[in-house]
């Protein structure tokens, strides 16, 4: 833990020595934008917007990460899926970010819902080619055990399939969380009346610099929360069986 | 194909394999059994004894109903239950020694008492630990209980003792003895040792190179698990013996 914290004092040691010798309205330093997040949470702006921002990030990440693990478990377990869906993830994969966006507007309206789906169809494919490759590494041998023993499906999904995903859904989701939250500032900035990616755009506009750094650095700071307190805690949960080999 | 059945309590467990074959990497078929016949009356334990590679690893899986895809007929003894130990212990490792076995139970029976089983099998002080931190003798002990938790109607092994130091197979041996004898489970085990077959079984089959099938039989007489060691060499210089004309014999039909 102390290492990481000396790296990060490090950092806003770097940046408050490049703002004092800018000594630039284009980059303020970083009691200036500490004072603009404290300003801003006291009149309820900066909360309602990461609100808004993290509801949508919940809600794309959720269903890529759902179908994801379904499609890429399918596509892992049986050659015949993988050959017919295969050309449709490469699609995808290759589709820029900006133009699922655009398609989801377009079609769908300028509503949450196109919203939430085109950042969720952006990261699935992602979550599908981890899961894919997950799946494809599943010992065949515990298979056999499970069949043998007559184990029900439930048992054997719960006791001998997630376990040995687990380490592809705590890779899929790392990720997943980072990109997802990236996309969604754009999706914001295109077609929301609110959230961080909203804020972002109009503060653009005036170049307000301290109100674009203050917005950012709110929201890390509270993906890092969210991975130490969630993400971090149940990846080691589900590998605590390695933690004293013979 | 094939058609598994399963009858009273008393039936044998009935295994004939007309062909089995194996699409090589190159795609051409290798057969590997050819024409095997086995029939091992209820409550007996059967030892099915080969060279490496002959075959025995194939045999015992379709005779688990592991692997549909042969020609011929398997008839397993009672409900059919099956319980199974690897060659490998095959333990998950993200569960403890107790959860392990517990897995194996059917549903109703998932909280049933086995103190007495894992006391014979010396587990009573890991039932808590994880396969990652057993030694092999106790990760197979492990898995001998999982395939007796379940009071299989037959029971398969495969090559359950190798490289295990002699002190530990020796206690493993006499403890699959005593487990076998008090529940009179049909046993298969499948092994390259002729010695350890004498000493657990009461019937012995030997199995020629590839294509697999069996050359020779014969029924020891009781009691077994207590054959001396003097009784066993005697037993296996004449099985030798008509094992090595057997084989002559079969290669004269060719």
């Amino acid at each position: 833990m102390l290492p990481r914290i000396y790296s990060l004092a490090a950092l806003i040691a770097l940046w408050a020595l490049a703002a004092a010798l800018a000594q630039s309205r284009l980059l303020p330093g970083p009691l200036a934008i500490g004072a603009t997040i404290l300003a801003d949470t006291r009149s309820g702006e900066l909360p309602y917007q990461i609100g808004w921002t993290l509801g949508r990030v919940v809600g794309s990440f959720a269903i890529a990460m759902g179908l994801g693990i379904i499609a890429g478990y399918a596509m892992g377990r049986s050659r015949t899926v993988d050959r017919y869906a295969d050309p449709w993830l490469v699609v995808l994969l290759n589709m820029p970010a900006l133009v699922t966006i655009i398609f989801a507007y377009v079609w769908i309206g300028l509503n949450e819902t196109a919203a939430i789906l085109a950042v969720a169809a952006n990261k699935l494919p992602n979550v599908v080619v981890v899961m894919r490759e997950g799946t494809r590494a599943l010992d065949p041998d515990f298979d056999e055990m499970a069949k043998a023993f007559k184990f029900t499906r439930f048992l054997r999904i719960r006791h001998v399939v997630i376990p040995q995903l687990a380490p592809y859904l705590a890779a899929s989701s790392r990720s997943g969380l980072s990109i997802v939250w990236k996309i969604v500032l754009v999706v914001e900035l295109i077609g929301r009346p609110n959230g961080v990616g909203f804020v972002l755009g109009s503060a653009f506009s005036l170049f307000d610099m301290a109100k674009i750094l203050s917005y950012a650095i709110s929201f890390i700071a509270l993906m890092l929360v969210i991975e130490s307190l969630l993400v971090q805690p149940l990846e080691r949960r589900a590998i605590r069986w390695r933690r004293r080999p013979a | 194909m094939n058609d598994a059945q399963s009858a009273g309590d008393a039936a044998p467990l009935e295994l004939r394999i007309d062909a089995k074959s194996f699409l090589s990497a190159d795609g051409t078929p290798v057969e590997v059994v050819r024409g095997f016949e086995l029939r091992l009356e209820a409550g007996s334990f059967g030892a099915l004894i080969g060279p490496s590679g002959c075959g025995k690893t194939t045999i015992l899986k379709i005779a688990a109903g592991l692997d549909p895809d042969f020609r011929g007929r398997l008839g397993v003894p009672g409900s059919g239950r099956l319980g199974i130990v690897f060659q490998e212990p095959r333990l998950l490792p993200w569960r403890t020694v107790e959860q392990n076995i517990r897995l194996a139970l059917p549903a109703h029976e998932a909280a049933s008492d086995l103190t007495e089983l894992v006391e014979i099998l010396g587990l009573g002080s890991h039932l808590a630990r994880y396969p990652g931190e057993l030694s092999l003798g106790l990760a197979r002990r492990t898995a001998i209980a999982r395939a007796f938790a379940v009071r299989p109607d037959f029971l398969l092994l495969d090559e359950p003792f190798v490289s295990l130091d002699d002190a530990v197979a020796t206690r493993l041996r006499n403890e699959l003895v005593a487990l076998t004898t008090r529940t009179r489970t049909t046993t298969l085990f499948v092994t390259h040792d002729l010695a350890e077959a004498i000493q657990l079984a009461d019937r012995l089959f030997f199995l020629s190179d590839r294509p697999t099938r069996i050359i020779s039989e014969k029924t020891l007489p009781p009691p077994r698990g207590t054959r001396s060691g003097d009784v066993i060499a005697s037993i296996s210089d004449e099985m030798r013996l008509l094992v090595s004309q057997a084989t002559a014999e079969a290669k004269r039909g060719c």
